[in-house]
C-alpha cells in the first residue's frame, strides 16, 4: 500500500468515525469531537515540530497550552477600570522592577569582575525581590479587594477575541524563549524536566494569581467569535430556515454554532498544516533533520545547533499556545483547576507517537483518532463492565466495577502508546 | 527577643518537617538515580510506582487492621510494607520484561526509553486508579504524636512547642536505616559492586564476566523498595493521593539532578537541599522573627517569601540555578 492510499484510508476512517458517532449518538457529540479534535491536531503539529522535525522532548505542553487559555482573557476581556484605577499601576511598576532586577543580576553577572560578581548578584536578587514585593502586594490587594465576586482582577484589553489566538501564539513563545534559554543544549532529559516544571508554574500561576485571571474562581462568558444560541433562536427568520430542514430551534442553534467554531478551527489546522509542510521542505526544515539524526555532523557543517533548537523550540511552543487559545475560546471559560498533565502533555504524546512523529498529516490523523479515543473509551467501557457486571448480583464488587470505568483510559492510552511504540515505533504514518 | 522560643518554633516548623520530607525525596531521588546509572534512563514513571506501592500496602494494611493486627504505638502500615515491596518488585520485574527489556537490547537512545516510561507511567497511573480510586485514603494508625505541643510546653515551660509527629521520627529512621543498608550493599557485598562497575563502564563490566541481565534485575528490586517504603512514609507523613506522587516526581527529579544523577550520595543531599528550600521559601517567618528580632525591628506582615501554591517554582528554580552554573550536579554525577 503506497503511503497516499495509506494516508487517505485512514483519515477516512477518521471520517466515518466522526460521522458514525453522529449517527449512533447524537450530531451535537460528533461536532464536540470534531472541534476538540481540531484542537488536538494543532497542539499535534506544534508538538511534532519540535520532536518529529528537531528531536526535542517537551513536556511542558499543558503550560503552554495554558498561558494560550490566559491569553484569551488578557485580550478580549473587558478592562475593569476601577481596579486599574486601584492598584494596577502597581502592579505592572512591581513586575517591571522585577524584570528590571533580573536584567541588572545577569548583567552584572556578564560584566563584574569574578571576585565579588557573585555576591553583588545574589544582592541584586534579594533586594530586588524585596522591592518588587513591597510594591507588588499592595497592588494585588488592592485589585482583588475590588468587586471580588465578579471580577477581582484587571480585566483585559478589550480586543476582538480571535486576537487572542496570535497573542496565544506570543505568550507561549516567549515563555519557551525562558526555558529555551536556560534548559537547551543540555542533555535531552533536564530539557524534558525543565518543561515539566514550568509547565507545573504556570498553571500555580493561573490558580494563584487571582488579580490576573481570577484564578480558582474561574473566568466564565468569553467573548465569543460566533453567534450566541439564544439570539439564533430569537431570530425568526433561522427559526424559519430550521424548520425547513426539519430540525427544531434549540438543536439547530448549537449545531450551527459548533459548525461555525468547525470553520474556524478548520482554516487555523489548514494554515498552520500547510506552513509546517513548506518548513519542513524547505532548506531550513532540511537542515532541522540533519541536526536530529546527526548532530556532531551539522555542527562540523557549521550549523548553530543551539540557536536553531531554540528556534524550533519556540516555534512550536507558540502553535500549541494558538491551540490552547483557540481551545479556551471554544470552551468560553478558563478553568485553571481542569489542566491536568495526563490529558493536556502526555496524552498529545501519545498522538504524536501514535500518529506518526516527523510526519505532519501523522500528527493531525492521532489528533483525531486518539481524541476520539479518548472520549469514546468512557462508553465502551461502560458498555463492557456492564457486560461483565450483568451477572453479577448487586454488591461493593459490582459498585467498585462500576465507578472505575472512568479511569479506564489512562490505562487504554499507556497500552495504545506501548504497543504502537513496540510494533510501529514510526507510528500509523511513518516519516517519509 | 526570645531566642529559645524562636528556636524552638524553628524546630517545629521548618526543621523537623523539612528533614522528615527531605528523607522521602531522598529515598525517591536514589531510586531514580539507581536507574539512571544501571538503565540510563529518567524514569518519569517513579511517581506512579511510588503511588502503586503504597497502594498494595494500603489495602495489605486495611487486611490487617480487620483482622485487628496492630503494632501499637506504631502505624500497621510498617506490617504491611513487605507485601507492598513484593507485590511493587514483581509488577517492575515484569514490566522491564515486557516493555524495557526489548528497547534495552536495541540499545535505543534513552529519549525513547523517557516516552516509553510515559507509557508505563500511563499504566501504573490507571491502575491505581482503577484499584483505589483518584481520592485521598487514610491509613494511618497508632499513636500520633511522640512529644505533642503541649507536653513540650508543659515540659519545658516556654511558650512555644515542639510537636513530632510519630510518622516524622519513623520516616527519619526508616530511611537511614535505608540508606545505611543500600550503601552497605553497593560498597561491601559482590552483587552491589557489580552494580557500581555496570553503571561506571558498561564496557568494562560485561568483559569481565558481569551478567547485565542481572544486575538490571537486582536494580528492579531495590528500586521497587525504594520506591515503595519512600510512598508509604510519605502517605503515612502527609496524606496518600495519587495525584500527589505523580506531582512528586518533579521535586524528586530536581533533587536527583541537583546532587548529580547516577551518584547516590548526591541523591541524598539533594532531597535535603530541596526539602529545605522548599520548607524554608513557602514558610511564614513571622512567628520565628517576632521572638529572634527585637522590639522595634518586629515585622509586622507575615514574612512569607512564596505561598505554598509555588513550592514547585522553589525545586524549579533551584535546578535552574544548578543546570546554568553546574550541569552535573553538585557531586559530579553523569553529564552525557
Amino acid at each position: 500500500m503506497t503511503q497516499t492510499m495509506r494516508t487517505t484510508l485512514l483519515f477516512a476512517l477518521v471520517a466515518v468515525l466522526i460521522i458514525g458517532t453522529g449517527i449512533v449518538q447524537s450530531w451535537n457529540s460528533a461536532l464536540f469531537i470534531l472541534n476538540m479534535g481540531l484542537v488536538s491536531a494543532v497542539m499535534a503539529l506544534g508538538v511534532n515540530l519540535q520532536w518529529g522535525l528537531a528531536g526535542l522532548f517537551n513536556v511542558g505542553i499543558m503550560g503552554f497550552v495554558a498561558l494560550g487559555g490566559l491569553a484569551v482573557v488578557l485580550t478580549s476581556t473587558p478592562p475593569v477600570t476601577e481596579a486599574w484605577a486601584a492598584g494596577g499601576l502597581r502592579i505592572i511598576g512591581g513586575l517591571v522592577l522585577g524584570a528590571l532586577s533580573i536584567a541588572l543580576a545577569i548583567l552584572t553577572w556578564q560584566k563584574a569582575p569574578r571576585k565579588w560578581r557573585g555576591y553583588a548578584v545574589a544582592a541584586i536578587i534579594i533586594g530586588g525581590f524585596f522591592l518588587f514585593r513591597a510594591v507588588f502586594d499592595p497592588g494585588v490587594a488592592a485589585v482583588e479587594a475590588y468587586d471580588a465576586a465578579i471580577s477581582g482582577n484587571l480585566g483585559g484589553l478589550g480586543l476582538p477575541v480571535l486576537l487572542s489566538w496570535p497573542m496565544g501564539g506570543l505568550l507561549a513563545a516567549g515563555a519557551a524563549w525562558f526555558i529555551g534559554k536556560t534548559a537547551l543544549g543540555l542533555r535531552s532529559d533536564y530539557l524534558a524536566i525543565a518543561t515539566l516544571g514550568i509547565a507545573e508554574i504556570v498553571i500555580a500561576v493561573l490558580k494563584n494569581e487571582d488579580w490576573l485571571a481570577r484564578g480558582v474562581k474561574n473566568v466564565i462568558g468569553l467573548p465569543r467569535p460566533v453567534p450566541y444560541e439564544i439570539d439564533l433562536q430569537n431570530d425568526p427568520a433561522f427559526v424559519e430556515r430550521a424548520a425547513s430542514l426539519g430540525l427544531d430551534a434549540t438543536t439547530a442553534s448549537t449545531l450551527w454554532v459548533k459548525l461555525q467554531y468547525s470553520l474556524l478551527l478548520t482554516a487555523v489546522l489548514v494554515l498552520i498544516l500547510v506552513l509546517a509542510q513548506l518548513s519542513r521542505n524547505s532548506p531550513w526544515g532540511r537542515m532541522m533533520r540533519a541536526i536530529r539524526d546527526n548532530e556532531t555532523a551539522a555542527r562540523a557543517m557549521g550549523k548553530d545547533v543551539t540557536k536553531r533548537h531554540l528556534q524550533v523550540f519556540i516555534l512550536g511552543s507558540a502553535i500549541c499556545g494558538i491551540a490552547g487559545a483557540m481551545m479556551t475560546t471554544l470552551d468560553g471559560a478558563l478553568t485553571p483547576t481542569t489542566y491536568q498533565p495526563l490529558r493536556f502533555t502526555f496524552l498529545i504524546w501519545v498522538m504524536v507517537i501514535v500518529g506518526g512523529s516527523g510526519n505532519n498529516l501523522g500528527a493531525v490523523l492521532g489528533g483525531f483518532l486518539i481524541w476520539f479515543l479518548w472520549v469514546q473509551v468512557e462508553p465502551m467501557g461502560q458498555a463492557l463492565i456492564n457486560g461483565i457486571t450483568m451477572g453479577m448480583g448487586d454488591g461493593a464488587l459490582k459498585d467498585h466495577l462500576q465507578d472505575s470505568v472512568q479511569h479506564m483510559r489512562l490505562l487504554t492510552m499507556g497500552v495504545v502508546l506501548l504497543v504502537v511504540l513496540r510494533f510501529s515505533p514510526r507510528g500509523l504514518l511513518p516519516e517519509r | 527577643m526570645d531566642l529559645l522560643n524562636a528556636l524552638v518554633a524553628f524546630g517545629n516548623f521548618v526543621f523537623v518537617p523539612a528533614v522528615a520530607y527531605g528523607s522521602q525525596l531522598a529515598l525517591g531521588a536514589l531510586a531514580v538515580t539507581l536507574i539512571y546509572g544501571i538503565l540510563r534512563f529518567s524514569n518519569f514513571a517513579h511517581g506512579d510506582t511510588m503511588a502503586l506501592g503504597t497502594m498494595v500496602t494500603i489495602i495489605a494494611t486495611w487486611g490487617l487492621q480487620s483482622v485487628g493486627i496492630s503494632l501499637g504505638p506504631l502505624p500497621t502500615a510498617l506490617f504491611a510494607i513487605p507485601v507492598g515491596i513484593a507485590f511493587t518488585a514483581v509488577l517492575v520485574l515484569g514490566t522491564d520484561r515486557l516493555v524495557y527489556r526489548f528497547y534495552r537490547k536495541q540499545k535505543v537512545a534513552p529519549v525513547i526509553m523517557v516516552i516509553v516510561s510515559i507509557g508505563v507511567m500511563f499504566i501504573y497511573n490507571g491502575l491505581t486508579r482503577l484499584v483505589l480510586g483518584p481520592d485521598d485514603q487514610n491509613f494511618a494508625d497508632g499513636e500520633r504524636f511522640l512529644i505533642s505541643a503541649r507536653d513540650f510546653k508543659a515540659m519545658t515551660g516556654l511558650s512555644e512547642g515542639l510537636a513530632i509527629r510519630t510518622t516524622q521520627v519513623l520516616t527519619v529512621v526508616t530511611a537511614i536505616l535505608v540508606v545505611a543498608a543500600l550503601f552497605w550493599f553497593l560498597n561491601r557485598t559482590r552483587t552491589g559492586k557489580s552494580m557500581r562497575a555496570y553503571s561506571d563502564n558498561e564496557d568494562l563490566a560485561l568483559l569481565s564476566g558481569i551478567d547485565p541481565e542481572r544486575v538490571v534485575r537486582v536494580t528492579w528490586i531495590i528500586v521497587a523498595a525504594l520506591a515503595t517504603i519512600a510512598g508509604v512514609l510519605y502517605g503515612l507523613d502527609k496524606t496518600y493521593k495519587p495525584f500527589t506522587y505523580f506531582q512528586l516526581v518533579l521535586p524528586i527529579f530536581a533533587a536527583a539532578i541537583v546532587g548529580g544523577l547516577g551518584s547516590p550520595l548526591g541523591a541524598i543531599a539533594g532531597g535535603f537541599v530541596i526539602a529545605f528550600s522548599e520548607v524554608a521559601i513557602t514558610y511564614a517567618w513571622k512567628k520565628v522573627l517576632v521572638y529572634a528580632l527585637p522590639e522595634p525591628l518586629e515585622p509586622s506582615g507575615l514574612m512569607q517569601l512564596l505561598s505554598t501554591d509555588y513550592k514547585f517554582a522553589v525545586s524549579f528554580v533551584i535546578l535552574v540555578i544548578v543546570l546554568l552554573f553546574r550541569p552535573t550536579g553538585l557531586f559530579k554525577g553523569k553529564s552525557v
